[in-house]
């Protein structure tokens, strides 16, 4: 039987996977479809909520968290793509102009 | 729902914001080149308008659109610092896209959306409606760091907020997740009553807390969540850097105090001492290592870190009067840091060359009025007598010594001593240094001479008559 | 309640048998005749050029970005329509609104040329 708890769990564990995702790795890219898996797993804790708790709170929120991502991603792709036209990288260890 | 709950007055300048900043965008690719900067003025008067629908939107106190809007003192004071900090970055930036020849009108129209965001935060009793501000704030805010798109230091500061931003925002996200499950809402009354309540797993609801509170600290940048702010400020442009230091993080503060004052106040003994941790540390690290900046703009934004941890003992006295000075330290800051980051603006010249304290040195007897506005938003950055930020100040540590904090007060004066430092060497290089520069490509255009005029009247104002603005926030604090 | 989700396993099973027998029995008795054509990665009488690793266009990115945002805004409509007789004519507008603003961006695209390929 797959109650409430093992959601959260589910939502616990993607949460982590992204936090370390963005954390260990270098690649730009690897690090923003990190903060998407932590925003998706966000989303599977709000859905399993609302179904426990019945109410639908939970489901328009997850809507606008995936629409608020989808802009997001547009613009941090956009933002990546803009630097790449005037540094090849997608190592973040060499995007080091500024240290304190 | 139902049409008998639409209350338009009540979203008036939200409304008018997200309108204007629409029509700039829409109208930008069918406006000839010259005339561009024409929207600029449209954007500032959006500004004006939203500013004045203040009036109605304050007739019309209480909750609306199914609770989810909140009007009230609080609400009203925090809009009309946000359009005031809208009004003067349009203000100093018009001239400055000009120069850097990056005059796309899109960044009034995204400095719009972004304030629009920030009147959103201030105004909402839901998490969701939180959460949405802060995304159109921060959305925006990204965008218009990374906005001289040919400059890598400028790609560079708008990648780092993005990550970061987005970092956080996903710990928000995943607090309010966890707070709608153990309570069954996100509206902040709802949360409140609920705690009140026995039956509340308070595990469940401090881990939520401190996720919103981690996620918040990040967005007003304080230790130890500051390490991102001074690349980032360093490398956007410099209008925005202005922006970016008192916009976010004066709705940062709007949206700490509303949740945490109304939503968590019957766990207060779970997070006050992390609130006074947070303070400390700010204070000191944010005074200490802004000592050894050369480049001015990061010596600010060290300068802003140590700010929003002086308004964080105001938020640890978790009292009205706490939260009164904080309104009014906001107010004062935000005139003062816009000032001092307008005189940056118009001392860096083109590409912003000239950003190091060294590049001031002789302004004060090439260019003896710059020199005396700039010195003049320098004292009161530092706290001196007869300066709004001395008056901020003061209040703060009054709060902090009433609800016995006296530590924090302790640490918040020593503190603010050694940031005499390097906000007077910038006044000492000003004025006893010999000039290696003629400062005669120096221009200084009508819109930011208003932007300069406006913060060091502001500045002047709260400084010497502070008594009208205190009584405001008194009555805002009551909420 | 696990009970119900048998079905669902024998069919599992099932559609794998049928997909591994058809390969194993076509490999064993079917005709093999091989020559370098039809060795090659697409069988289609062209001789390939160049790498498939290349870099894409950033004009891709462009389109997709748009398509992007244009697709995800189009999921409020779905608890809108969920909820659209109870609301009546005033969710009708108020959705007439939302998509108001959002054809605000798709002009503001179209007139900065986002949408042409050839610029």
């Amino acid at each position: 039987m797959v109650t409430t708890f093992h959601y959260l769990l589910l939502g616990a564990a993607l949460f982590t996977i992204g936090v370390i995702g963005v954390l260990t790795r270098r690649n730009i890219m690897i690090i923003l479809m990190s903060i998407e898996l932590m925003m998706n797993a966000v989303n599977i804790n709000l859905i399993a909520f609302s179904n426990r708790l019945q109410q639908v709170t939970g489901q328009v929120f997850a809507i606008f968290v995936i629409t608020v991502a989808a802009a997001e991603a547009a613009v941090g792709l956009g933002i990546v793509i803009a630097m790449f036209k005037n540094k090849e990288t997608m190592n973040i260890n060499e995007i080091d102009l500024m240290k304190w | 729902m139902n049409l008998a709950t639409i209350n338009i007055a009540a979203i008036l300048p939200t409304l008018v914001l997200s309108v204007v900043g629409i029509v700039v965008m829409v109208a930008e690719p069918f406006v000839g080149e010259q005339k561009k900067s024409n929207l600029g003025w449209l954007a500032f008067a959006g500004t004006l308008a939203a500013m004045l629908s203040l009036v109605p939107m304050a007739n019309n106190r209480g909750q609306w659109y199914s609770n989810l809007w909140i009007v009230d003192d609080y609400d009203v004071f925090l809009d009309f610092i946000f359009l005031l900090i809208a009004a003067i970055t349009i203000l100093t930036s018009m001239d400055f896209l000009r120069r850097e020849e990056l005059n796309h009108p899109e960044f009034y129209s995204l400095l719009l959306f972004a304030t629009a965001g920030m009147l959103m935060m201030a105004a909402s009793n839901e998490l969701v409606m939180v959460f949405l501000g802060l995304e159109i704030l921060s959305i925006a805010t990204y965008v218009m760091a990374g906005f001289r798109r040919a400059d890598l230091k400028s790609n560079e500061s708008a990648l780092k907020y993005f990550l970061l931003g987005s970092f956080s925002s996903a710990f928000f996200l995943y607090g309010i997740a966890l707070i709608f499950g153990a309570t069954g809402s996100t509206n902040l009354l709802a949360i409140a009553d609920a705690l009140r309540s026995s039956k509340i797993q308070i595990s469940l609801v401090s881990l939520s807390a401190a996720l919103i509170l981690i996620a918040l600290c990040f967005k007003v940048a304080v230790a130890p969540f500051h390490v991102w702010t001074p690349d980032v400020y360093e490398g956007a442009p410099t209008p925005v850097t202005g922006f970016m230091s008192v916009g976010p993080k004066a709705a940062g503060f709007a949206v700490l105090f509303r949740v945490f004052l109304t939503a968590f106040p019957s766990i207060e003994d779970r997070w006050g001492s992390a609130i006074w941790m947070v303070a400390a540390l700010t204070m000191i690290l944010g005074n200490v290592i802004a000592v050894v900046q050369p480049n001015i703009k990061r010596m600010l934004a060290y300068s802003s870190i140590a700010h929003a941890g002086y308004v964080a003992v105001a938020f640890a006295a978790t009292s009205d009067r706490g939260v009164s000075a904080a309104l009014f330290y906001l107010l004062a800051y935000s005139l003062m840091n816009l000032g001092a980051f307008a005189m940056v603006t118009i001392i860096s010249r083109k590409e912003d060359k000239l950003v190091n304290v060294t590049d001031y040195a002789g302004l004060g007897s090439k260019r003896p009025g710059l020199a005396a506005v700039l010195s003049l938003f320098m004292l009161s950055l530092a706290g001196v007598p007869g300066t709004a930020g001395f008056a901020g100040k003061f209040f703060i540590f009054r709060a902090a010594l009433e609800s016995r904090l006296v530590w924090l007060a302790i640490i918040g004066v020593v503190t603010t001593v050694i940031s005499f430092y390097y906000y007077l060497s910038v006044i000492v290089q000003m004025y006893m240094r010999e000039p290696h520069d003629e400062f005669s490509d120096v221009r200084l255009c009508g819109s930011l001479k208003f932007a300069l005029v406006i913060s060091a009247a502001g500045t002047l104002y709260l400084g010497l008559l502070p008594t009208r603005v205190l009584d405001w926030t008194t009555t805002a604090a009551l909420r | 309640m696990l009970e119900t989700w048998v079905p669902v396993l024998i069919f599992f099973i099932l559609v794998a048998g049928f997909g591994t027998v058809s390969l194993v029995l076509s490999y064993a008795f079917g005709p093999k005749k091989p020559d370098a054509r039809k060795l090659s990665p697409y069988e289609c009488g062209m001789r390939p050029i160049g790498s498939a690793r290349e870099r894409f266009s950033v004009k891709f990115y462009l389109v997709a970005m748009l398509f992007l945002l244009f697709d995800i805004e189009a999921v409020f409509l779905f608890p809108w329509a969920v909820v659209y007789r109870d609301l009546k004519l005033f969710g009708f507008f108020e959705m007439l609104l939302f998509i108001v603003v959002i054809l605000a961006g798709y002009i503001y695209a179209w007139k900065k040329g986002a949408l042409e390929w050839e610029r």
